[in-house]
């Protein structure tokens, strides 16, 4: 596996202006006779789609939602950081990209990630121009709001609805190209195989999700925004559908798959109610900037919280952090929190849970003030759990939130497979071993709307591929294997359902693979895995046709390629025997922070898919820290 | 609050695809826990149905938070269960009582072709929004994002409005099937904004021409349909459209 990630010469300030100009271009004409498929149609996927289409590509986009706008971008409450230093409180793109880098524990590629916050300031002119409602001040101009990791004001927001707001936008602009016929949208259609002729990414196979009909789709190059894994877990913020099979589909026709142990556990969700729990619901961390994090100093102490008095409270953020206090990076908060639980401390049903609590901002701000700013992030906990979170202090827990790995991508966003691009969630690059808050929605729309749309042309200017149509064996020969894929869940007539082996697999994937791992359980896991995974082969239970509506099959082949993307993840958090950002091995413990190993680690961990049965091959791309000198990141 | 189990009596649509009629059908569901969502018990009914040997029911759903707009079922006879700001997938079992017996069905207009069981067609809002509903911008070259003050009213009514899943709950409610609060939620999220103003008029025209061709029906003016929005969008933004459209004959 070749990795050459054509990271441009030169200072960082100049790397990406510089690279820009070097970009071959493509002249309007031309662009036309080239089409591009987008799949998946969130942040990343809607931006791009609409902004190819608009440079003159003919594109087909996918989604296995409804409607585009449903992707799980749409659940992101929080905000958009961009260094536009409205605030004036020294913001700056170089800080902000030291920021990111720092959050991520220097396990992000430096280049890509000052590219990031170079662009960060046009996406929020872009979105303001197409109408998205960010809030504002009453002099007119736009308000801003501090996350976690950073000591400045630079996120952008729309109520506690910023992702839903941005996507409507990307949404629209996808809808105005839909309209003029250069976009054809395909909604209800899932991937479920990429298609390679002579070493090219060629186009993908789908299924149709209403009739079952198994198709496929030829173009000049493919652009994966597929999301992150995160539902390896069952149990996570993700949305139910959201799922790892078109990053997992490519590893195994040769993508490299980067730091998959690299997983977001995010501090403020809803703690689990019960064993027939769907899903976790997050609390957006920009609570965190008006409630403290507290449980009682002594175990088990059962008082009301409002009876607790402030000398018998552990405000453990404050004190263990006291410059970042409880605006900590999402990593640290969530170990913080887990440590106190394991300390007989948690608050809540099985103690785990620690409290939100806004009683002082309320005191301070009044009731009306924290209600505007996050009303209806109040009015969602009560909905889930009954309370009310104006008079009795949130329960939260971490969660899986996120995840930083996925495929391999170079400076251009391509892969190692030519003409496979791979854009937001979906790559690996720009946040390391830890993403801050504020980041996602940020990468997202770069990707989309400021950094494929230049660099895919210069792969279609030199690729020089012959057309291909749906006619080429390697075609039929994906769509053949796909049909008897779908016929061999529909065979095995067991007695499990697909859920009940998901939930088995998560709930393994979290205790050993989760929060903190060790090699022992990593070890286990990797015998445990490969054994749940034959038995949901012998004994699953799909049930209907596979020519119609029919859930269970779409579920069926996720779990199944979520079965072998786990041993991947755990193969790798064993591999990488250091503790950075989220990625936390109980043997690299400095009093309970992350201990790194540059020696040893400095690297992305690449993982090449070898067959069935066969164990990957692990490749690295070395970090190259320049402009930003790697520091052990204390908060403190 | 009670954490007893529940035993419910489940009456849910069963329709195999857009060409064959369906039916209503009866499921007893048991051990259901109060703090279960109302898709949580839904899965347990599938869970139990598969067990049986009977094809799970079919639903939409997928971020489970109330903010995707997926989840589309009509529940007692009200779209997303009738309590205030909230969809299907945040309605929890805690508002139910033992041995109750609930109704669940699909959104029902001729503009949402039911597909399976509770799932229907809804991509004719899309085309709404395809027709208009967008300022038209490209990529590149926007002005700086603070060089044009909004009232922080105004960009709060816009808000208001934006705040749209596009669940089409509005369209379920309504006897005439309209999709008015939709389209004009829409409208109203970029009259607000100086960035729509361009094209204001000439949107609502063309909005509400694609509505009409889609299929769906008149305003009945009772206002069911801000009722029972998951996002409380209030019928202003209609009054407000419809103001719009009555402008734009005199601009021509």
């Amino acid at each position: 596996m070749k990795l050459e990630a054509k990271i441009p010469e030169g200072p960082i300030e100049q790397k990406w202006t510089k690279h820009k100009l070097a970009l071959p271009l493509i002249n309007p004409a031309n662009k036309r006779k080239f089409k591009i498929i987008v799949v998946g149609t969130g942040l990343a996927g809607s931006s791009a789609a609409a902004t190819l289409s608009e440079l003159g590509y003919q594109v087909d986009a996918f989604c296995f939602q409804d409607s585009p706008r449903r992707a799980h971008s749409i659940a992101a409450q929080g905000g958009i950081n961009a260094a536009k230093n409205y605030q004036n409180d020294g913001d700056s793109v170089r800080r902000l990209a030291y920021d990111t880098v720092k959050g991520g524990d220097f396990r992000a590629r430096e280049a890509n990630v000052y590219r990031l916050a170079e662009v960060s300031v046009n996406i929020i002119d872009q979105c303001v121009a197409q109408g998205v409602p960010f809030a504002r001040e009453y002099g007119g101009h736009l308000a801003n709001r501090s996350f976690g990791g950073a000591q400045v004001s630079r996120t952008f927001y729309a109520r506690g609805q910023t992702g839903q707001q941005l996507l409507i936008g990307a949404y629209q602009a996808l809808e105005k190209q839909v309209q003029t016929g250069s976009v054809k949208m395909h909604a209800r259609h899932e991937m479920l195989e990429l298609v390679m002729v002579d070493g090219h990414a060629r186009g993908i196979v789908t299924r149709d999700m209403v009739s079952g009909k198994i198709e496929s789709w030829a173009a000049d190059a493919v652009v994966l925004a597929t999301g992150g894994y995160g539902n390896v877990f069952f149990l996570s913020t993700n949305a139910k559908g959201c799922n790892v099979t078109a990053t997992w589909r490519a590893a195994k026709k040769g993508a490299g798959f980067a730091n998959p142990c690299y997983t977001q556990i995010h501090p403020t969700c809803i703690p689990q109610a019960g064993d027939y729990q769907s899903k976790l619901t997050l609390m957006s961390e920009s609570l965190r900037n008006d409630g403290r994090v507290w449980v009682p100093k002594k175990g088990g102490d059962n008082r009301p919280p409002a009876q607790i008095p402030e000398d018998e409270r552990d405000y453990y953020l404050e004190r263990k952090y006291p410059s970042f206090g409880n605006l900590a990076p999402r990593d640290i908060a969530s170990r913080a929190a887990k440590q106190v639980c394991d300390e007989g401390r948690g608050v809540g049903p099985g103690g785990r849970g620690v409290f939100l609590d806004f009683a002082d901002s309320i005191k301070r701000l009044g009731q009306k003030v924290i209600a505007e700013r996050y009303g209806n992030l109040f009015d969602m906990y009560s909905t889930i759990t009954g309370e009310d979170p104006y008079t009795v202090p949130m329960r939260i827990y971490p969660a899986v939130h996120y995840t930083m790995g996925g495929l391999w991508v170079d400076y251009n966003l391509m892969s190692n497979l030519p003409g496979l691009h791979v854009i937001g969630e979906a790559n690996f690059s720009d946040h390391g071993a830890n993403r801050l808050g504020a980041s996602a929605l940020m990468q997202g729309l770069a990707d989309g709307y400021f950094v494929l749309p230049y660099t895919i042309g210069a792969y279609l200017a030199t690729a020089k591929q012959p057309k291909v149509t749906t006619d080429h064996p390697e075609f039929k020969k994906a769509v053949a294997d796909t049909n008897a894929r779908m016929a061999k869940f529909l065979s095995i007539k067991g007695k499990r359902t697909v859920d009940s082996f998901h939930r088995q697999l998560g709930q393994m994937m979290w205790e050993k693979c989760g929060m903190a791992r060790t090699a022992k359980g990593l070890k286990e896991l990797l015998v445990e895995i490969p054994r749940l995974r034959e038995e949901f082969w012998r004994d699953v239970n799909v049930l209907g046709s596979a020519e119609s509506l029919n859930t269970s099959l779409e579920k069926a082949g996720r779990v199944a390629d979520f079965f072998e993307f786990a041993e991947m993840m755990v193969l790798d958090a064993l591999e990488r025997d250091e503790s950075c950002g989220g990625h936390y091995r109980e043997e690299h413990d400095d009093e309970g922070e992350a201990k790194r190993d540059d020696n040893k680690f400095m690297h992305a961990a690449v993982w090449e898919y070898q067959g069935e049965g066969k164990q990957p091959v692990r490749h690295v791309e070395p970090l190259v820290f320049e402009a930003f000198k790697p520091s052990i990141r204390s908060y403190k | 609050m009670s954490d007893k189990l529940m035993k419910l009596k489940v009456n849910v649509w069963r329709q195999t695809n857009k060409d064959q009629s369906g039916e209503m059908k009866g499921y007893v569901v048991e051990n259901v826990d109060p703090h279960m969502s109302f898709l949580e018990m839904m899965d347990t009914l599938n869970e139990q149905l598969q067990h049986k040997g009977e094809e799970p029911v079919a639903f939409d759903h997928d971020c489970r938070e109330g903010i995707c707009g997926m989840c589309s079922m009509v529940i007692n006879g009200i779209p997303h269960g009738g309590h205030k700001g909230v969809t299907a997938c945040q309605l929890h079992m805690r508002h139910f009582n033992d041995g109750d017996e609930i109704f669940v069905e699909p959104w029902r207009a001729k503009a949402f072709p039911v597909l399976r069981d509770l799932v229907v067609d809804r991509s004719a809002l899309d085309r709404i929004v395809a027709s208009g509903g967008y300022v038209s911008v490209n990529t590149g070259g926007a002005p700086d994002a603070n060089c044009l003050p909004i009232p922080k009213k105004e960009a709060d009514l816009s808000m208001d409005a934006a705040a749209c899943i596009g669940c089409g709950a509005c369209v379920a409610a309504c006897k005439n099937a309209s999709a008015m609060l939709f389209v004009a939620a829409k409208a109203s999220h970029l009259a607000h904004l100086p960035q729509g103003e361009p094209e204001r008029y000439v949107r609502a025209q063309n909005m509400a021409q694609q509505m009409d061709a889609e299929g769906f029906g008149t305003c009945s003016n009772l206002s069911q349909c801000e009722a029972v929005c998951p996002k409380e969008i209030p019928v202003r933004v209609i009054a407000e459209f419809n103001s719009d459209l009555i402008k734009a004959q005199f601009k021509g």
